[in-house]
Parts: C-alpha cells; structure tokens; sequence
C-alpha cells in the first residue's frame, strides 16, 4: 500500500515511513505568529524560559488588527516590534499584508516543508505543497523553542478537481462546492489532498490558495494541492512530493469545474453552501472584498471586470482590502485599482481587514454583508444577528453594483 | 456541586470568545468576562470553577485562537465533554490542561443545569444515583495532561511525551 501527499511529506520528516495513525514528532521548518496572539505567544516563551530554537525560522506578521485600532492593540504590536528586534526575528508590520500571502510571496512556504501557524488558515501554505496547519499559541510557542511540534499523522480525504472553470466561475465557488460535499465536520483530523486534472492543472498558484485556504472550513488538518501547472515551474519541487497511486483515502470526491455554476455560503455555517440563485434578491449593506482566500490580484481584477463603468448601489459600501502591499502595488500599476476606485469603492491597509469584526467594516445589528473571505459564523463581523454571505470576487462586485445578491450575469443593464 | 453547561453541535471559537473580546483587544485582565458574550449573555458571570463544559458535534471549530479555551480556563473550567472535536480546539484544550472527554452517550444524557460530580483521574461523573464512564484522553495526552499541561510537561522533560 501507498502513501499519501501527507504521510510522504511526514515520513520524509520522521526519517522513517510513517502511516496515518501514528504520532510523529517532527521539525519544523516555519513558525508563523500572527499579532493577535504574540501576547499569548511571549508569556508561553516566558514560561519555558526558552527563546526561538531557530530564528530564521520563526516570522511574526502584524495583521489581524492593523493598523491598531486601540491603546491594547498598539501596546500588543510595540511589544512584537521590540521582541523582534531583541531576537532578531522577522517581523512584517503593518501593511504588509494577510500572514498566508505574505509568507507565500516571501519564499517562506515550499514543497515539502511543514509550516505551523497560529492561524487555523494555514492549511493555505497546501497550495505550493507545503503541509500547513494551525494551531493554538501554546503548540506555537513550543514550535518556536524546540524547532518541533507532535503531530497524529492524518487519514486523507482525495478531492479531486476535473476541467475548466466556465467563464464566470472561479476557485472560490469550487472551494465552497469542495466545503458543501465534504460539510463542516467531513475532513475533522484528516487531510484534503486535493488533485487537479484535465485541465484544472492550469490553476494558479493564487486559485490553489483558495482551494488549500477553505480546506480547514470542512476541518481539515492539512490541505495539500498535488503539485503541478504553474507550481512546478515556480518552485523547487522534490520528485518524492507526490502521492502514490495505490495510496489510501478514507474518500473520494470529484467536482467537474466545467459543470459549476456560482456559489454563495449563507449564514451561519460556511458549508450551507447553495447556488446564488437560491438567495438572489437579499438586499445587502456592505460588501467585502480581501482576505487569505480571495484578495490577490486575481481577485481584484475579476472584482474589476465586473465594476467597470459601473457604480455600486448609493446604499451600499464596497471595501476593498488587498491581501498584501504586493497586490497592493500590482493593482495600482495596470489600473484595476483605479477602476475599484471610480466604481466607489474604499481601500483599506493591507493585512486581515474587516474579516473577523475587530475594527473597520464592523456589521450593526441587522445589516448583510457580502464577502469573499472565508467564515460566516453568528457575529463574527460584528452583531450578532448581521448575516455574511461568502462568495467570489465576481458575486461580490456584482452585489455591490446590483445592491443585492446577484451574479455578474444577471446584473441589468440599468446599472451599466 | 459542579453545574452542567450544555451547548449544541457546531459551537465555534467565536461563539466561546468573539474577537473583538481578545485579551489583544481588551486587556489580558479581563478577556474572559467576554465568554459566550454573543451565544450565552451572562455565562462568564454565572459559572463557577469546577463546573463542566458539554458540547455536541464537531466542538470548537473555526479559529484557532487558544483564548477561546483559556478564557474556560480562567472561570475555572477543568474538563469539557463533546460528541466530537474540531482539532485545533482539541489540541488547545490538552495544552492548557482542560480535560477532553468524547462520548456520545453521556452528552445526549446530560441535560444543562445538571449538578454533577465528576471524577478526572478516574472519568467517572456521577449525576444522583447515575454512574458514566468516560473514557480517558489518549496516553500521549495523558501524559501530558499529568503534569498539568503540555508546556508543563516540555518545561520538565525538555522534549515531547513519547521522544
């Protein structure tokens, strides 16, 4: 019997062939820390009397609440900036970005690596096949002073992706059908190995974050993209990377990307996922466009595409947050940025934005919003009983132009 | 007498403590005021050290944010049972010492305001003249779980359990 992307990347870490099942205990070859627990993060180091085992290991990126929105928040990230300094680890501030983008962009995920982050969407780092996954400021900690972390060596679910995206839909829809089929629960301490094939192959690196990204919304520990297309020419990729054919999953799914239609997750759980048509017409007060899953530069041109020589609806605010100062500087160069803004929407400082409801873009009490990130949980942008829909780049803007739910394709003509 | 608080599947990180109440945001002194501010308005005042934890499926998904559990932790919540576990929360959970039970059974048993006594080392918990098993965490957990926690345990030893 074979092995799977996960058990390769594991055993090649163990130094010995290891099976789904078994504890492994191994290195680490990067440590992320967001801003939002470094505070948790310090006390844990304090309390082992230990101080990052490999420095060059270790990156600190300053997002969640960037910039501060408070006296806590200031004093947290003061503190991170000094810690850095003192140990002379790196530190990205505020503006450089979403933690997953700017790692990716940084060189710092590669094939085969394992990378730990205080970030329950480090399944991300999956996209360029690194085995990313999340954890808690303790596990965060003890990866930083030992160089290690234990880890149950997971089944694997094989979710494989066949053909081409029709025109007007995109990874996002196939990451929300991926969450749909397998639910909330379906991938819980398994990884998502997830194959892309005749055709799929041609995804992007930034279409692989997507899909790698929305794994842990179905519980995965690990979302692992089989590497191919654009990843190898990008990167060093080891001929081991690759599952074996005879290799064991615990499941099987496979999504034809040519039969997908546009999808949206309604509230309150990212896997009550329906086509847009089925909740067409809800009016909508914010719309969000940003975040690890969907604010690359891909995404802001489709979001673009749709917005040009349109306008959004009077009652509708359009924030747009690119997940790095990269995609920043990129959308400013060929004019996406431009068109973003004459359609009316404002821009806010790379990084997390107003994705978990702790400064900018906060939802009052009843209010819709329409977002392309990746949780609709009850109250996470703010009041309890405000509603997120998750959707693409494209239902986004075409939302925000229609100032209701909508598709691009079903945007009138009145609005042009 | 321990009380029983008894929440249903699905039951996220942000439900146990919304972001906008991380100690980040409102103080490392007071963060845990803010437990199930949204879901359950009051818990944090209300529940007692000792008291227990009962979840439905797929416990503590979402975000990883080791808060949301040491926020239990600081109202003095020692052990937790659900039907099932998100993994980060699971994880977090050991590494600070809150013990996780699974079992099916005696959640559906349990109701909320249930007093009850429960037993750690032994996973007995006794509620009038009812007796339940529960099965003890994983030996590598347990391990752990012995010297209080999981960084207890490496400030200790200075490697994993099982190294």
């Amino acid at each position: 019997m074979g092995l799977t992307l996960a058990e390769k990347i594991l055993s090649h870490k163990a130094g010995r062939e290891v099976r789904a099942g078994e504890l492994v205990v191994v290195e680490v070859d990067q440590v992320m820390v967001v801003d939002s627990i470094a505070g948790s993060f310090f006390k844990r180091l304090e309390y082992l009397e230990a101080t990052p085992r490999y420095p060059e290991r270790v990156s600190v990126v300053i997002d969640h609440v960037a910039p501060a929105a408070n006296l806590e928040v200031a004093k947290a990230q003061k503190e991170i900036r000094e810690w850095g300094r003192r140990h002379g680890i790196r530190v990205f501030d505020v503006g450089r970005g979403v933690c997953h983008q700017v790692l990716v962009e940084e060189g710092l995920a590669q094939p085969g690596w394992i990378v730990v982050g205080s970030d329950s969407h480090s399944t991300t780092y999956g996209a360029v096949g690194a085995f990313g996954t999340g954890m808690g400021a303790t596990d965060i900690a003890l990866a930083a002073a030992s160089g290690r972390t234990w880890l149950r060596v997971p089944e694997s679910v094989k979710v494989v992706f066949r053909g081409r995206l029709p025109q007007g839909v995109t990874a996002k829809d196939a990451a929300l059908e991926m969450v749909r089929l397998l639910t909330a629960e379906g991938a819980t301490y398994m990884a998502v190995e997830i194959h892309l094939l005749d055709g799929a192959e041609a995804l992007t690196r930034g279409e692989r974050m997507t899909l790698a990204n929305l794994t842990v919304e179905a519980g995965a520990k690990a979302g692992l993209v089989v590497p191919s297309g654009e990843i190898l020419e990008t990167y060093r990729v080891p001929d081991w990377l690759y599952p074996d054919p005879d290799a064991h999953y615990v499941r099987e799914v496979e999504i034809d990307l040519f039969a997908l239609t546009p999808r949206v997750s309604v509230p309150f759980y990212v896997d009550n996922v329906h086509e847009v048509a089925a909740v067409k017409g809800k009016r909508v007060d914010q719309v969000f466009i940003g975040t690890c899953t969907n604010g690359r530069i891909e995404d802001l041109r489709a979001a673009a595409e749709v917005l040009k020589g349109r306008r959004v609806a009077p009652w509708v605010r359009l924030l747009v947050v690119p997940a790095s100062s990269q995609v920043l500087e990129e959308a400013a160069k060929d004019g996406t940025l431009l068109t973003l803004l004459e359609a009316g929407a404002t821009l806010g400082t790379p990084g997390c934005g107003p994705c978990m409801g702790r400064h900018m873009g906060v939802l009052a009490p009843g209010e819709v919003c329409v977002s392309t990130s990746n949780r609709n949980f009850r109250g996470r942008m703010g009041a309890p009983d405000a509603e997120i829909y998750l959707a693409s780049p494209r239902v986004a803007a075409a939302s925000a132009v229609a100032g209701y739910l909508t598709t691009p394709e079903d945007l009138e003509e009145v609005h042009a | 007498m321990p009380r029983v608080w008894k929440f249903g599947d699905q039951i996220n990180t942000d439900d146990i403590l919304p972001g906008k109440y991380a100690p980040f945001m409102v103080g490392e002194d007071r963060f845990h005021q803010f437990a199930f501010a949204h879901l359950r308005p009051g818990f944090a005042q209300e529940v007692r050290p000792g008291d227990i934890l009962v979840f439905g499926r797929n416990a503590g998904l979402g975000s990883s944010r080791e808060y949301a559990p040491e926020a239990l932790k600081r109202l003095g919540v020692r052990a937790v049972i659900a039907k099932s576990y998100a993994r980060i929360f699971f994880r977090n959970l050991v590494n600070l010492g809150i013990v996780p039970f699974v079992s099916e059974e005696v959640v559906d048993a349990l109701e909320d305001g249930d007093l009850v006594e429960l037993d750690l080392e032994r996973g007995v918990l006794v509620r009038g003249g009812e007796r339940f098993a529960l099965r003890p965490p994983p030996p590598f957990l347990l391990e752990a779980l012995k010297e209080g926690s999981l960084l207890d345990y490496y400030k200790k030893h200075g490697r994993f359990p099982g190294e």
